[in-house]
């Protein structure tokens, strides 16, 4: 009996730990050693596979070779979080403020377009930023904007369509913490004088912060990952790093260098987070969560 | 004892009894480190191996003498290029009722790569790939199957329909000499195609490839992802011929291509997807393949037009392959040789409008409704004239020739 309790935890814990090893800790491992490897020579085109060579020095040829399109895709998902967190935010408070009885309706609403596959959205806005579409030939037609208008192709449109498949990973968490946010504290706040500018800024902005951490988190990292929206949307300078290991991978068929690239990618973005928790403060959010 | 003494100093004596390591921590950094130990022997040892297909089933001593028929076949192909009528398709059911095998046709292949990224794993395993017929267009992917003995060799006994009817362009191929593996499905051309925009901002209609780098359509031109493609047209338009390029050519090729991106002429590089880009009117002029543009007419946009530029197109064959362990091996040489028949021949080029590998077919397809047309397209059905105009690729010799060609013209696409 007494053997049963101590087992129980890992018992419970067990298939969720199980389905991280299989189908998390293992590929990622055996990533790690592919990008290690190096190829055994051909003759011709026949495979000759791999042979496990330690070779640290992918890492360093995989930056040198590609870090521009890694800060871009940086610098993406930056401004596409900082985008979407200027957008969201509003709706959000909107919502878990003056929502009523309706936020149920409003945040299905915000859900709604994620019922249609991912893809196709991206594909419906590369409809809607042609130059010759719907929209902006009759723009261009009642002089609102510049004759020879176009936007497709250039990074605008690849941050907006990431920006629009990343509003609602945004919204949520932001409405989740501003929904939990004591409605006595902010009361409290203006009995004491503040203005209502103050009662935002000093009592339901710091309130959030753990919102903000986690759809940024949401935001963030598909967002630098992404390469469906450079597909369709992109140009000949959009390049995300999501792209080139699509080609590494596929094209190529470079896995060591794939492999290297995705770790690099992964192991740089766990450092970043890491430090951003800190500086956020980490105490407060596993306070809050 | 003097009381001065540092032996006795509180906090020094605090400092020096401090827990450095528990044991629970020693053992613990312990179990670690014999892991990783573990893990290094694992990963010495570890390394893919080099494949090798299961002993006797090697394609290399395929015995056709033995092969039953099943009566299925599991065809994958690419889109739009069957007949299609009211959601069946005639040749398949003609060819079900004259032998009885049902087929099961996919159009899942979109892309060369991606579909033989999807395929090569289970060839490398010795498995069955669950396809008895796949087309891939000649290239690096077809030459890494016949040299990595992922092929089932073709029976030309049981192939009389291709040796009476077959064009010369398709027989003895430099990919594949003999035709041991594959027999063409359809060719194509890799030529330029254009909407009336291009014709207005150049003031003439674009003829050669140098209109790709003209800087009037500055940020409306159309190219090729596929650096097979896009190399290819940048030696053509320095007038190297790419199946005999070497990589000095090939360098030459990436400067143009790369000059012309930096003065912003392209307006991206695109997969299959260039024809909605032209549709769209996002590009006004942009490489492309013969038989897409026949389809765009007539799908709402007979405005655009194919042109066969001043220096040439590329020459592409889309080949039938048996792959290793495909499960019907006869009913697959049964069907290829069905459709070298020039009555089924012609009812597909009437429809897919690419090049038909059998020249007989022109004068059955000019009978056919609507196919008056289509029988007199040099397009469909290439004349001398035609052929003189016509480029073929560069072979790979190798894996490393492949990656001296992808690592010159990748840097573009990626940039």
């Amino acid at each position: 009996m007494r053997l049963a309790r101590r087992l129980a935890p890992y018992g419970l814990t067990g298939p969720g730990a199980l389905w991280l090893v299989v189908f998390f800790l293992i590929p990622m491992f055996a990533m790690l050693v592919l990008s290690l490897e190096t190829p055994l020579p051909t003759v011709g085109f026949k495979q000759a596979g791999y042979q496990f060579t330690w070779h640290f020095s992918q890492y360093s040829q995989a930056w040198s070779q590609y870090h521009v399109q890694f800060v871009r895709s940086l610098v993406y998902a930056g401004i596409v979080t900082a985008v979407t967190l200027v957008i969201g935010y509003p709706v959000a408070y909107w919502i878990a403020f003056k929502g009523g009885t309706q936020k149920t309706t409003y945040l299905f609403l915000i859900l709604l377009p994620f019922f249609v596959s991912f893809v196709i959205r991206s594909l419906a806005w590369q409809f809607l930023l042609s130059s010759d579409g719907i929209v902006f030939s009759n723009l261009e037609r009642i002089h609102v904007l510049p004759q020879g208008f176009h936007v497709l192709g250039t990074p605008t449109a690849v941050i907006s369509g990431i920006a629009y498949n990343s509003l609602p990973f945004m919204v949520l968490p932001l409405y989740v913490s501003l929904e939990k946010v004591d409605r006595a504290v902010v009361e409290a706040a203006s009995d004491l004088y503040a203005s209502s500018r103050e009662v935002f800024l000093k009592v339901i902005l710091p309130l959030s912060i753990p919102g903000i951490f986690a759809g940024f988190l949401l935001t963030f990292i598909p967002a630098v990952g992404d390469y469906v929206n450079n597909d369709i949307l992109g140009g000949t300078n959009t390049t995300m790093i999501g792209n080139i290991v699509q080609r590494e991978f596929l094209n190529d068929q470079n896995y060591p260098l794939a492999s290297a690239l995705a770790f690099i990618l992964m192991i740089g973005l766990m450092i970043g987070i890491l430090i951003y928790a800190r500086v956020l403060g980490t105490r407060q959010i596993e306070e809050y969560v | 004892m003097d009381p001065e003494d540092p032996r006795l100093d509180q906090a020094l004596l605090r400092g020096l009894t401090q827990r450095r390591i528990s044991r629970r921590d020693a053992l613990r950094y312990a179990g670690m480190g014999l892991g990783a130990a573990g893990l290094t022997a694992f990963l010495a040892s570890c390394g893919v191996g080099s494949s090798s297909a299961a002993g006797s089933s090697s394609p290399a001593n395929f015995d056709w003498s033995v092969q039953q028929l099943n009566h299925q076949l599991n065809f994958a192909n690419w889109p739009y290029y069957i007949d299609t009528s009211h959601g069946t398709h005639p040749t398949l059911d003609t060819f079900k009722q004259q032998t009885g095998i049902q087929v099961n046709y996919k159009p899942v292949i979109n892309d060369n790569q991606a579909f033989y990224a999807k395929i090569s794993p289970e060839l490398q395993q010795g498995k069955s790939t669950g396809w008895d017929i796949i087309v891939i267009t000649n290239g690096a992917q077809l030459s890494e199957l016949i040299d990595n003995d992922w092929l089932i060799p073709l029976d030309m006994s049981l192939l009389p329909n291709f040796t009476k009817y077959a064009s010369d362009s398709i027989k003895n191929p430099s990919y594949d000499p003999g035709n041991k593996f594959s027999v063409t499905w359809q060719s194509g051309f890799t030529g330029l195609a254009y909407s009336p925009q291009a014709t207005q901002a150049l003031g003439r209609e674009p003829t050669s490839l140098n209109d790709l780098w003209e800087p009037a359509l500055a940020g409306h031109v159309g190219m090729m992802s596929d650096n097979t493609e896009l190399g290819s047209i940048g030696l053509l338009k320095l007038g190297i011929e790419p199946s005999t390029s070497t990589p000095d050519d090939w360098n030459k090729a990436a400067e143009v291509l790369q000059q012309q991106k930096k003065d912003g002429i392209p307006l991206g590089y695109y997969d299959q997807g260039y024809v909605n880009k032209l549709e769209n009117g996002d590009t006004w002029l942009t490489q492309a393949w013969s038989g897409d543009i026949f389809l765009a007419n007539e799908s709402g946009y007979p405005e655009l037009k194919f042109v066969v530029p001043d220096e040439g197109v590329m020459f592409w064959h889309d080949n039938m392959l048996i792959p290793a362990g495909a499960e019907d091996p006869l009913d697959a040489i049964t069907y290829m040789n069905y459709v070298y028949d020039p009555q089924v021949a012609a009812a597909l080029a009437n429809y897919i409008w690419y090049v038909t590998p059998v020249p007989d077919a022109k004068s059955i397809v000019a009978g056919l409704p609507g196919g008056k047309a289509v029988s007199e397209s040099p397009l469909v059905f290439p004349d001398q004239a035609m052929y003189a105009k016509t480029h073929q690729y560069y072979v790979y010799k190798g894996t490393s020739d492949l990656n001296e060609w992808n690592s010159i013209f990748d840097p573009i696409i990626t940039g």
